[in-house]
């Protein structure tokens, strides 16, 4: 066994992507999460109409069971909602904004995180125990509330979304940074750079972030997930996005006046897609988690 | 009679990455009170015999052949429910380390007294009195009062001592020690083996010490067995062992220990690493790292036996090629 | 905190918008923003407020007129009982399961658990409430689909627990605001069962001819109970601000749907009010998992009297 180590020396990368196989159901989210994502790409031209085009959206094919004909001539798979959109196109363009919330607010606190965590482990003193306390603080508040509590100063829209999610979610990024960075930077070879002379830029940058980077990508992806469960929750309870911007969220929501007379499929199939979109993302965090945790190596 | 007789005993672990033997066909018998030591290094099967013994093996492993006979009766055959009676009455076991061995959200009283219930109908003052006797009897002062502590209220010594008790407290035929002093100093070293041994001259009670730490054993066991990579590979009276070791192992073992009588000599050390219990070579599992290895020693090495009942699992023991 | 709660709420928009009838003259609106004091500086407003907080005054809901504190205080016992009864539910069925899961790793139906766990996380909780009502109420009709049920007085406690239809409409909400703690509660137990099944006390107790139902009960559970306890006992907050989704779906007449509607009619009092009511919460449970946690544990019992 070890003989055969020696001779085939594999890189980190062909490992990592070994071990990530190792999960079929991991993989088989990978493949969905991809489907996913090119559906919402390509969602101009696989859908019949563009349903925020009021041209093409009539009123007449409104509340219609999936599978219908619309006036224009195409079936509607999957029925349509109140205002005679076709869902198969509305829950495209919903995966489009959704998506579009949730990997820019997961992209900007994981790097707004990142920096205050880096920040905090190699100021020390004062301005580290401040930017704890406050890490603390934050978490021991449920994200919801924190992203409430924005949305109430902020308003609505995307943009105010994307603030609020990323204030409800840095804190994670920067507790996890700091500690991988104390405990990287008190190693040796943190030590022996420096004393190479290393700018603190080069050694954080090419010692100690390779070195978070692990951790960071489990809960970036995680934190995704949870940015668009935490958007289309917002957008549910009518704090969120606006009609104008619908995400998931929002077709829920739209649809739950209708849900009592029966016609479940308008907040039914939207709610599938944000369902396998979360849950796709969070089985690769855990086949990613499990892979890059080295604790967990056998 | 004897207490216990094993033969052939096999307990392996079935692991994802394939069949570990841990303990492969390990042979002996023990008589009323009777002191075994049981030496070998970590990973060598020792504590695995051990817990076979009690039928405390979990799973993936398990005891795959072989007989205990304990007291004429085979404990591999045994019901759980037979099993769960003996465990603590008539075989009890103590553990490595204190620390870890009581629980440490219940009180002491609590650990004695259902130790004690759990074998027998009594009203529950009455064990209480036997827990405190029992606690009295190991050396431990104030009795009454340590009753109401937790464990982590009492050093690592007075813990083991506890432990002691406990497995004392049903009179067992037969006490198993898995390195109960490795994680001590070794002061308390000395008064832990010192508490063991004169319970169970008192009793009868029948010892099997394990332990990696051959000059423990030399001032307590009546004979030793030494393990390695699952089986027995040399066995005897304590003195014939520590004073005329024929398997290179226990050789090496014994260079390994640093002694008085030695002073300004280099320690010996036996090179290479613990065998990987994966993939074993035929044949004798130490020929790697012995220095009489050869070819002869990649078939099956059957044990040879001395006039004392001692025997030797090698194929060029010390002291053979004096004595022809 | 109080500063930045105030003045981000007071930006969200003018209530006077709002609430103003779109026909009304000049002298009316005029009227109104002065009884609501909206005609005020900011910064005198805030003043204002603070001394309002200190005597338990957060102001006069704009929507209601009453003072939003009393109209938070009338709301909070249905929200209470909500996250009571869902943290029992995570708790009477998420050990259970946790256990099992924990002691026979290798079964299918712990691996079944152990999805179904995944997906308790990753499930959006108002979409699993959607998809209740539509099961249990639209389509099989077993269950009221929303609002309290009748309640009942009993041991000087109002609840709806007492009463055959308050415990109908409670069902639903409360199960779904437990679904995560229910997941939550799996993974600890399980987590906490496996670790502590290697730990040599086990072993020991084991070794001592214990029956395994005292092992399991007694020895396993009172260790992994601990941190099961301080966690829930820390979850009850969150379980209190999840209730604003929760509450919404099923129109439970909760604080949190107060919150909602206040946020949605831009009600400022009652916003601020609510959220300071619910830091004050945490603050408060915080503190008092603390202590449990020191009377659970006896090895931080003993160093407290050593200091």
């Amino acid at each position: 066994m070890s003989q055969a180590a020696g001779l085939l020396v594999e890189t980190p990368l062909q490992r990592f992507r070994a071990e990530f196989r190792e999960s079929k159901i991991a993989v088989a989210a990978l493949l969905v999460l991809a489907i996913i994502v090119l559906l919402a790409l390509l969602a101009p031209w696989i859908t019949p109409q563009n349903p925020y085009d009021l041209a093409q959206v009539d009123v007449l094919d409104g509340k219609l069971k999936p599978g219908s004909e619309a006036f224009a001539g195409y079936t509607m798979w999957l029925g349509s909602d109140g205002a005679g959109r076709d869902l198969y196109s509305a829950i495209l363009y919903g995966l489009r904004v959704s998506l579009t919330v949730g990997l820019a607010a997961g992209f900007l606190a994981l790097v707004i995180g990142t920096a205050i965590g880096l920040i905090a482990a190699y100021s020390g003193g004062r301005t580290e125990s401040l930017i704890m306390r406050a890490v603390d603080i934050q978490l021991s508040f449920p994200a919801v509330l924190i992203a409430l509590m924005l949305v109430a100063i902020l308003g609505r829209g995307i943009d105010k979304i994307i603030i609020a999610l990323v204030a409800a979610q840095w804190a994670y990024y920067a507790r996890t940074v700091r500690a991988t960075a104390l405990v990287e930077s008190a190693k040796e070879y943190v030590e022996a750079a420096r004393c190479l002379g290393l700018s603190h830029a080069r050694v954080v940058f090419r010692h100690v972030l390779p070195n978070c980077l692990a951790p960071l990508i489990v809960i970036g992806t995680v934190q995704t997930a949870s940015a668009i469960a935490l958007e289309s929750t917002l957008s549910f309870l009518g704090v969120g996005l606006r009609q104008t911007e619908p995400s998931l969220g929002v077709l829920i929501s739209n649809g739950f006046e209708y849900m009592m007379s029966g016609r479940y499929w308008i907040s039914f199939f939207p709610g599938i897609a944000l369902l396998v979109t979360i849950v796709s993302i969070n089985l690769v965090g855990d086949q990613l988690r499990d892979v890059l945790n080295p604790r967990l190596k056998r | 009679m004897s207490v216990l007789s094993v033969s052939g005993l096999k307990t392996h672990f079935f692991t994802r990455d394939g069949v570990v033997r841990a303990v492969d066909g390990v042979d002996f018998e023990l008589d009323r009170g009777e002191v075994l030591g049981l030496v070998g290094e970590s990973g060598s099967g020792k504590s695995v015999t051990g817990f076979s013994l009690l039928g405390l093996v979990d799973p993936p492993g398990k005891v795959v052949e072989g007989n205990i006979l304990f007291c004429g009766q085979d404990l591999t055959t045994a019901s759980q429910q037979h099993m769960q009676e003996l465990r603590g009455s008539r075989i009890a076991m103590i553990f490595q380390d204190p620390m870890m061995t009581l629980n440490p959200v219940l009180r002491i009283d609590t650990q004695m007294i259902e130790a004690i219930l759990a074998h027998e109908k009594l009203p529950r003052k009455v064990a209480w009195t036997r827990a405190r006797d029992g606690l009295a009897q190991v050396g431990i002062p104030s009795p009454e009062q340590r009753l109401r502590a937790y464990p982590h209220q009492l050093s690592g010594g007075m813990r083991q001592r506890v432990a002691i008790a406990i497995a004392f407290l049903n009179n067992p035929d037969l006490l198993i020690a898995d390195e109960p002093t490795t994680a001590l100093d070794v002061t308390i070293q000395a008064q832990i083996v010192h508490v063991a041994q004169t319970l169970c001259r008192e009793r009868g009670t029948a010892l099997i010490w394990i332990t990696h730490d051959l000059a423990v054993v030399a001032g307590l066991a009546d004979r030793i067995a030494v393990m390695y990579a699952g089986r027995i590979v040399e066995a005897g009276a304590t003195d014939q062992i520590i004073d005329h070791p024929r398997h290179p192992y226990t050789v090496g073992l014994l260079g390994s220990v640093p002694s008085a009588n030695r002073r300004g000599q280099r320690l010996a050390q036996i090179p290479g690493m613990t065998p990987n219990m994966l993939s074993l070579p035929n044949g004798c599992a130490f020929q790697e790292r012995c220095t009489r290895g050869d070819e002869l020693c990649r078939g099956d090495v059957d044990a040879t036996f001395d006039e004392a009942g001692g025997y030797v699992r090698c194929f060029h023991p010390h002291g053979s090629e004096a004595g022809a | 905190m109080s500063l930045i709660v105030f003045f981000g709420v007071n930006v969200i928009g003018d209530p006077v918008d709002m609430l103003i009838n779109p026909e009304a003259d000049q002298a009316e609106i005029e009227r109104t923003i002065r009884a609501l004091g909206l005609d005020k500086p900011i910064h005198e407003q805030y003043l204002y407020f603070l001394k309002g907080i200190g005597s338990g005054d957060f102001g006069k809901s704009f929507i209601f007129g009453e003072p939003a504190l009393k109209l938070i205080l009338h709301h909070m016992p249905a929200t209470i009982e909500l996250a009571l009864v869902s943290l029992i539910m995570a708790i009477i069925l998420g050990i259970p399961l946790g256990l099992y899961a924990g002691l026979f790793p290798e079964r299918r139906s712990s691996r079944l658990i152990m999805a179904g766990s995944i997906l308790g996380f990753s499930l959006p909780t108002f979409w699993v409430g959607l998809m209740m009502i539509m099961l249990f109420a639209v389509h099989l009709g077993w269950l009221p689909s929303t609002g309290r049920g009748d309640t009942a007085v009993f041991l000087g406690i109002e609840s709806s627990l007492w009463t055959r239809d308050g415990l109908s409409h409670l069902f639903m909400p409360a199960l779904n605001l437990a679904l995560t703690n229910i997941s939550l509660v799996i993974r600890l137990t399980r987590a906490g069962v496996r670790e502590a099944m290697h730990q040599d006390y086990i072993k020991f107790a084991r070794a001592k001819g214990l029956h395994p139902r005292r092992v399991i009960g007694v020895h396993l559970m009172k260790n992994i109970l601990i941190p099961i306890i301080t966690v829930l006992g820390l979850e009850f907050g969150s379980l209190m601000a999840f209730s604003v989704v929760t509450e919404s779906i099923f129109a439970w007449p909760g604080m949190g749907k107060l919150l909602i509607d206040s946020l949605l009619q831009l009600d400022r009092p009652v916003v601020v009010a609510y959220l300071m009511i619910i830091v004050l919460f945490f603050v408060v449970i915080n503190l008092v998992v603390d202590i449990l946690y020191s009377v659970l544990d006896p090895r931080v019992r003993l160093k407290d009297q050593g200091s």
